[in-house]
């Protein structure tokens, strides 16, 4: 049933968006539309405000690092050696339907985007969040400071090239009875390796 | 004239109304709130990060620790979204087991809502009544995992394990000796089926005490009605979910909008209020408790008649059963492979949402082919929710922030994540 809910309402997203459309897939019965930064904020308004689309929720916001996304499936989904993005989850309450929106920004070392606390307030501290995580500016917030990492923290912790372990930890030095900052003195570890098998490995006749 | 500035003031983060780690500067003029900016972040665990540098079986625990007062609903999401990505089939009786946790969570963790916001509020006993029912709730997750709550059972492609047929009893102590032991332990000699539907049978007169206490309790409506009021139009702009949004008035529900795993074949209805006060919220809360015991009462019904796997047979996800791992060579290889390497989830991404007891928990997970999430991302209800906390204190007094924090059922386990 929710296929057949999608397809409509992807003829009318092409209908209301035309060409700014950089690429659109169905996967599971969810459809992604991709589009670049510099359309997303028409994109957006007319998202919320066609009578066809009527998304008036934004669930979820969050920023994405492709850097080590592998460079086939970069090409599948036409990200065009765009590293950050942001993805859009929204939801019509009124029409029960579900779209995720993924906007590519454009400058891997600024990557900006137009922000939509405008259109859905909920934004603010998802924005905040992404620009925290990622450092991805979101160009017109009214408020835009670290959320989640600690005051005074320096780096994009979600970033790919950000090792887990991190770059500084805190203990208490009883000689100068205060919390001091150091160089982190333990070692990232992969206790697990990183696979990716290729097709129907194993499960090939041979 | 003097010049008259508003005044500043730290609320938390180690503040016992402040529902854990929260901390609010709270900008006061008077005893008004002209604007609060709630600090969060300081139980951030980076669980999205963790999660990519693990397997997908490895982070099932880690959903746990999320939301630490509603487990398992959690994992629910977790594991609903790597088998929308695996494209599995779940067994039906795990989907009534999946069903009946979920519903026995809803209360637990109302149960924790009830019993913290009456506390914040000024009802002492409350708090005690909801920690005792709760107990037992504990003692089913523990009959069935392990675990009082921490549970990690809901896997992909299934549940850990089928429904014990014993439930834990309770010892004689100095406490209580063996007669008093016997009565304690009347309702747990069958099995954990049974137990839950004795604690059913007797819940619906457990929540009509909480009323009586409460309802119509005047120093409850006084601190209550028509506090933190949110329009319909203004809480789907604020991204509520969950009671929040339907004690607006908008009817809706994930389990009856875009039902996920049996809840089509339920039978149950969904509250909502008029006025979006804290008032309202509580009553659709209320109503919640009765909603879910019957859903659990129909899950405990149908899991009676119909025994049958509860995990699925495909051992490249699920682990086989320890008997044929030891006498198949296949199956061990399986079994190896699963817990060193872990399995390996087609390239795709998906969002999976449930109806959490605070919202719309969801979980999006990308991945790229490998035994490991490329990304994963938790929308927690709670971090929308307190996202509003500015605009729905504002002109109150300072007391009603803390009305206003309970009606929000925060938990800084998912907010921070």
């Amino acid at each position: 049933m929710q296929t057949i809910n999608q397809e409509v309402i992807f003829e009318a997203l092409r209908n209301a968006l035309g060409e700014k459309i950089v690429d659109h897939r169905m996967q599971h019965g969810e459809l992604t539309i991709t589009i670049d930064a510099i359309d997303f904020l028409v994109v957006s308004r007319l998202l919320r405000d066609d009578s066809a689309l009527r998304f008036d929720t934004l669930m979820d916001l969050c920023g994405i690092d492709y850097s080590t996304f592998g460079d086939e499936l970069s090409t599948k989904y036409r990200l065009r050696g765009r590293r950050f993005a942001v993805i859009y989850h929204l939801l019509s309450v009124e029409k029960n339907q579900r779209l995720r929106v993924r906007v590519l920004a454009e400058d891997n070392e600024l990557p900006t985007v137009d922000s939509v606390t405008d259109i859905w307030p909920v934004a603010n501290w998802f924005e905040r969040e992404a620009f925290d995580l990622y450092g991805i500016i979101f160009a017109g917030h009214p408020d835009l400071r670290r959320i989640l990492t600690d005051y005074g923290f320096i780096g994009n912790p979600f970033r790919k090239d950000f090792p887990i372990t991190g770059y500084v930890e805190m203990r208490y030095d009883a000689d100068q009875k205060r919390v001091v900052y150091q160089p982190v003195t333990i070692d990232p570890r992969e206790i697990t390796p990183h696979v990716i098998r290729e097709e129907f490995y194993g499960d090939r006749e041979s | 004239m003097a010049e008259i500035r508003n005044y500043t003031m730290n609320f938390g983060p180690q503040h016992p109304a402040a529902h854990g780690v929260l901390r609010l500067v709270l900008e006061l003029d008077g005893e008004v709130v002209r604007r609060a900016d709630p600090h969060i972040g300081l139980l951030h665990r980076a669980t999205e990060k963790l999660a990519e540098n693990k397997t997908y079986l490895q982070s099932v625990p880690y959903m746990d620790r999320l939301d630490y007062v509603s487990m398992m609903v959690n994992e629910h999401a977790y594991v609903m979204a790597i088998e929308k990505l695996l494209q599995i089939e779940v067994p039906i009786r795990a989907q009534y087991i999946r069903v009946m946790f979920d519903e026995i969570t809803r209360i637990l963790n109302h149960l924790l809502w009830i019993g913290a916001h009456a506390l914040d509020v000024g009802a002492m006993t409350m708090f005690l009544y909801a920690f005792r029912e709760r107990e037992d709730l504990m003692d089913c997750y523990e009959a069935v995992s392990g675990a009082r709550m921490h549970a990690a059972y809901y896997r992909p492609g299934g549940v850990y394990r089928d429904l014990p047929d014993t439930m834990p009893k309770y010892a004689p102590s100095k406490i209580h000796n063996e007669k008093e032991t016997r009565i304690r332990n009347a309702n747990r000699e069958g099995s954990l089926l049974d137990f839950i539907e004795d604690f059913t049978n007797r819940f619906p007169t457990y929540v009509d005490e909480y009323e009586t206490l409460l309802t119509d309790n005047r120093i409850w409506k006084q601190r209550l009605v028509d506090i933190g009021v949110v329009s319909p139009e203004r809480a789907k702009a604020l991204g509520f979910t969950g009671p929040m949004l339907r004690g607006s008035g908008v009817e809706w529900d994930l389990r009856k909008m875009q039902p996920y795993e049996v809840y089509d074949r339920l039978d149950f209805d969904i509250p909502v209020g008029v006025n979006g006060d804290c008032y309202d919220r509580y009553l659709v809360r209320m109503e919640e408790f009765r909603q879910s015991n019957r859903i659990i009462k129909q899950c405990v019904e149908w899991l009676r008649k119909n025994p049958g796997p509860v995990i699925t047979d495909n051992h490249k996800v699920a682990p086989p059963s320890r008997i044929s791992m030891k006498q198949n060579m296949e199956e061990m290889i399986h079994h190896f492979k699963l817990f060193t390497e872990g399995f390996h989830v087609p390239p795709g991404e998906a969002y999976v949402a449930v109806e959490h007891p605070k919202g719309e928990f969801g979980i999006y997970l990308v991945s790229n082919g490998a035994n490991k999430p490329y990304r994963l991302k938790i929308r927690a209800p709670g971090f929308a929710h307190l996202a509003a906390l500015d605009e729905m204190s504002r002109g109150h007094m300072i007391s009603d922030v803390v009305a206003i924090i309970g009606t929000q059922d925060i938990v800084f386990g998912e907010i921070d994540r």
